[in-house]
């Protein structure tokens, strides 16, 4: 009862004796009160620590060996890997392409001289598969100087980014034909080329997707141009920009 | 038992090449197997590091002779060109067998 009235008495300080029943009709009505005032029981599960977990070693001490392993194998993974992202990096061959540049311009001087259409698709079809040749045998040739015959990883990512425009622009050549507009076809095949070379070149040297955007620069102005400049358009393509960035690259990168 | 755990802990494997055990210079080692030589930026783009980290790494590789390092202009950029030595190639060589026996082992036990 004491303690109760303490408790009120917080709230009212003083106390007369004609306020006493009321504070009692009070304690009645509040008892529940005296749960948190006095005894905090709901309170206290909360404070309670609850019993700490077992100790154990954040490293167990018996798995060394596979980890020993396993770090091995991830380390020869690794060596692969970088010596891969390497290759990759400057296995495009500057020569190579200096080469292929001048083979373009031979093909662009013999197909100026065809009368008709059909002669002036053989000849560039049949440099394409010159270049083709060119450009593997020189990738493969710089790739064994550096005593890494690898040309599963570079060779395959060049290949794969270039096929698909390739691909696409030997099936639009043939819609193109077909509707008589043999007029775009220079300009869609730079474009496309240098579309191959842009997404191929991504992992290369920064002058690889340089020359990309080049090609598609020049493959939207030829677009542009009247149809008599169509040869000279892809004699500065796959001729010049060929040999000006097949330079650069084989002073740079060696090869 | 603390002892043999502190002593494996500094050579996890002995007869490790602890010079190019380290990641970044195990990269920089086989960046170079793969080619004839390759420039600072080059390095530093292949192994998508800072100026600092790859410096402090290839000095310590041109340190223990295992690359070569030669500074030249180009007009008026400096240019810092780096080729794997005999020895590197050498030590590569040896990690590279020295890997493949620890997982030859593991197979076989």
């Amino acid at each position: 009862m004491n303690l109760t009235r303490r408790s009120v008495s917080f709230f009212q300080p003083e106390i007369t004796n004609i306020q006493l029943p009321l504070l009692v009709a009070l304690d009645q009505k509040f008892a529940w009160w005296l749960c948190f005032v006095k005894y905090l029981t709901p309170f206290q599960t909360f404070g309670i620590i609850p019993p700490m977990g077992s100790i154990h070693l954040v490293v167990p001490q018996n798995e060394e060996p596979p980890a020993l392993h396993e770090r091995a194998m991830d380390n020869l993974q690794y060596i692969r890997e970088t010596m891969e992202r390497a290759t990759a990096f400057t296995g495009i061959s500057g020569w190579g392409q200096v080469a292929i540049g001048i083979t373009a311009l031979a093909a662009a001087f013999i197909s100026a001289q065809q009368k008709f259409f059909k002669g002036w698709l053989a000849v560039w079809v049949a440099e394409a598969v010159i270049a083709l040749l060119i450009a593997g045998w020189s990738m493969d040739r710089k790739a064994r100087a550096a005593k890494m015959p690898l040309l599963s990883g570079p060779g395959r990512k060049v290949a794969f980014s270039l096929s698909p425009p390739i691909f696409a622009g030997g099936i639009v050549t043939l819609v193109l034909y077909r509707a008589g507009l043999t007029n775009a076809i220079p300009g869609l095949w730079l474009l496309l080329y240098g579309t191959g070379v842009v997404t191929g070149g991504m992992f290369s040297v920064s002058a690889v997707p340089i020359m990309g955007l080049c090609f598609m620069a020049l493959g939207a102005a030829a677009f542009l141009a009247p149809a008599g400049f169509a040869n000279w358009f892809m004699a500065a393509g796959f001729g010049g920009l060929h040999i000006v960035f097949g330079v650069i690259i084989a002073r740079r990168y060696g090869g | 038992m603390q002892e043999v755990r502190a002593t494996r802990a500094k050579h996890p494997a002995p007869g490790l090449d602890r010079l190019i055990h380290e990641r970044m210079r195990l990269g920089i080692v086989s960046a170079l197997a793969a080619n004839e030589a390759l420039t600072f930026n080059d390095l530093k783009s292949l192994m998508n590091t800072t100026d600092g980290n790859l410096s402090v790494h290839a000095r310590k590789l041109e340190e223990g002779g295992y690359i070569a390092c030669t500074k030249s202009f180009e007009g008026r950029l400096p240019k810092t060109e780096y080729k794997l030595t005999v020895a590197g190639r050498r030590a590569l060589e040896n990690y590279l067998s020295h890997m493949e026996t620890i997982i030859h082992q593991m197979r076989n036990s």
